[in-house]
């Protein structure tokens, strides 16, 4: 159930940001969700997308350092308290969660939660034990 | 395995002798054919037939880099254009570039001394040999070219550049040796990786590598991820090209091919000649050259001469690796920086790649050293603290080496211009900028 987020490193210079987008709008290849991480000379963008593979190449041949990452997609209420549900069943099984960003569904009521965790494998089990829903490649691509 | 036995293998006291006879040779021919040297010795108050020994070159005035851009293009010929079959020229970063001019006999001389080299590496005629250093006015690809169309050995004349193809070439013609620039040989066995090609499946058995300088924990990372053995070699334009020294198979020291080139080890603030042993600037008096000789010719290459006979048998001296020229040195902040340190504590760290750049700017009073360094895709972490970490490491270690705090910055892979000839490992703004 682990998802495949895209991990890319940018010098912070002007327009950079603008040569992914470009290359993954010329690829055909729809942004499901995205979060940048910086510091004052570079950063870090995370990016899950329609079509992983197809994205990694075309970054890769435009010389981009592209990492892949495995990360949870869980679905959570998008009411107050949804995320704060989460990390609570994470906390209590001990885990210590790398980074966080959500983005709200479409279609539902629901709000998904993606997180980054050290043991990804644990992690589901802790959830699904709790009742969380995690997604997949395919109900991501079809979001 | 050896070119020519008897001329790499010569008694020393033979080759002193050789020497000697040469030396005083070409001395009363520049003397005679060249206003420049006439007029330098005289100044000198010294006659050609004030040489009477070797340790008598030190009589002679030095010949520098500046007076070549003075004798700019010709100015420093002993022969006619009529007799000049081939003309060279090496990029000047400052002013006009370095024209070298080679007679027929230079020619083959050349072919000789690079052969030499190649068979240093133990390079046949049944050898495939790539030549990816530059063709053109630069001295590295016909020189190689030449010298190893006289072994016999199969020549692909690739000249730099078109980096698949060198990697689809090496597969499909099974090339057994490779001659480029360090730096470049990096680039290749990047391409290769980028291509999922597996070195050790090539037949690439040997490299050839100079033209600019490289430490010895870059050597480790050629010879490993092109799987072959690197072979530092040596030359100027103002000498002849490639082929003016080169390791053996010892890798211990380059044999500098001195009877034709003959080398001394200079103080470089007082010229004051040093005994074999000590460090200090190379120099080097053309003996046997007829169109460009150069007597004392400063490179500033900073090395020393390797005492003590070399296992190979070969009599001719060998020089230490050349890790610094004295025009590379930076000062900052009063601290002596060589841009080699820079390389061999980004070797030593596994997370960084040995590509970097040097940025030396004034902030207010204070001069500031920046470092650009890539970090390597098998290291690339999405996690912010970890690539800061990773940061800090580069930057700890540089202050451990020099002494000096840097800025450290991480780029882009292939940010850092990897061009096909030379680095530019060093931006110095303090040049551009006013006090």
């Amino acid at each position: 159930m682990k998802i495949i987020q895209l991990s890319i490193f940018l010098e912070n210079t002007a327009g950079r940001l603008r040569e992914v987008t470009g290359i993954l709008s010329r690829a055909g290849i729809n942004i499901r969700a995205l979060s940048l991480a910086e510091t004052a000379d570079f950063g870090i963008l995370r990016v899950i997308v329609s079509d992983a593979k197809q994205a990694l190449e075309a970054l890769r041949a435009a010389h981009f350092t592209v990492r892949e990452t495995p990360i949870l997609a869980v679905e959570v209420p998008d009411q107050p308290g949804g995320l704060h549900g989460l990390l609570e069943a994470l906390a209590e099984a001990g885990m210590n969660i790398e980074y966080v960003y959500g983005f709200v569904e479409k279609r539902s009521d629901n709000a998904i939660i993606v997180i980054r965790v050290e043991e990804p494998d644990r992690a589901i089990a802790v959830l699904q034990a709790k009742g969380f829903i995690i997604l997949g490649n395919r109900e991501i691509g079809t979001l | 395995m050896y070119w020519n036995q008897q001329e790499e293998c010569m008694p020393v006291e033979l080759l002193r002798q050789r020497q000697l006879a040469r030396l005083q040779k070409t001395v009363a021919r520049v003397y005679e054919r060249v206003p420049f040297y006439r007029q330098r010795m005289d100044a000198a108050g010294v006659k050609p037939a004030d040489i009477r020994s070797l340790d008598d070159l030190r009589l002679l005035p030095f010949t520098t880099k500046n007076d070549m851009r003075e004798g700019y293009p010709f100015g420093l010929f002993a022969v006619s254009l009529d007799e000049v079959v081939r003309i060279h020229s090496s990029s000047g970063t400052t002013g006009k570039p370095v024209v070298a001019g080679y007679t027929r006999a230079d020619v083959v001389l050349w072919a000789n001394v690079m052969a030499r080299t190649f068979v240093c590496g133990e390079v046949t005629s049944r050898d495939i040999l790539q030549v990816a250093y530059g063709y053109g006015l630069f001295t590295g690809g016909l020189g190689a070219h030449y010298g190893a169309e006289l072994i016999g050995a199969t020549v692909i004349p690739m000249s730099g550049g078109n980096n698949k193809r060198q990697i689809m070439l090496m597969q499909d013609f099974g090339t057994t040796a490779l001659a480029c620039t360090p730096s470049y040989a990096l680039a290749l066995a990047e391409e290769a990786a980028a291509m999922g090609v597996d070195t050790r499946q090539l037949k690439l058995r040997v490299g050839f590598f100079g033209a600019e300088p490289w430490p010895e924990d870059m050597r480790k990372a050629i010879e490993q991820r092109l799987n072959l053995k690197a072979i530092d070699i040596y030359g100027l334009t103002e000498i002849i090209g490639p082929g003016v020294g080169s390791e053996c198979m010892e890798q211990n020291g380059l044999h500098l091919f001195e009877d034709h080139f003959f080398p001394e080890i200079i103080n470089p603030d007082t010229g004051e000649v040093l005994p074999d042993g000590e460090r200090g600037e190379l120099v080097f008096t053309c003996l046997t050259k007829e169109a460009f000789p150069l007597l004392r010719f400063r490179t500033r290459d900073i090395t020393r001469l390797i005492p003590g006979a070399c296992p190979c048998g070969r009599t001719f001296r060998r020089m230490e690796k050349v890790s610094d020229r004295t025009d590379d040195m930076l000062i900052i902040r009063g601290v002596n920086v060589f841009p080699s340190q820079i390389e061999t504590v980004l070797l030593a760290i596994e997370e960084a790649e040995p590509h970097f750049q040097i940025i030396v700017k004034r902030e207010g009073p204070l001069d500031e050293l920046e470092v650009l360094f890539e970090v390597d895709e098998q290291h690339f972490s999405d996690e912010v603290k970890r690539l800061q970490a990773i940061e800090q490491k580069v930057a700890r270690e540089i202050e451990t080496a020099i002494g000096l705090r840097a800025t450290v910055r991480l780029v882009e892979p292939k940010t850092i211009e990897r061009s096909m000839g030379k680095r530019k490992r060093v931006i110095d703004l303090r040049k551009e900028q006013k006090p």
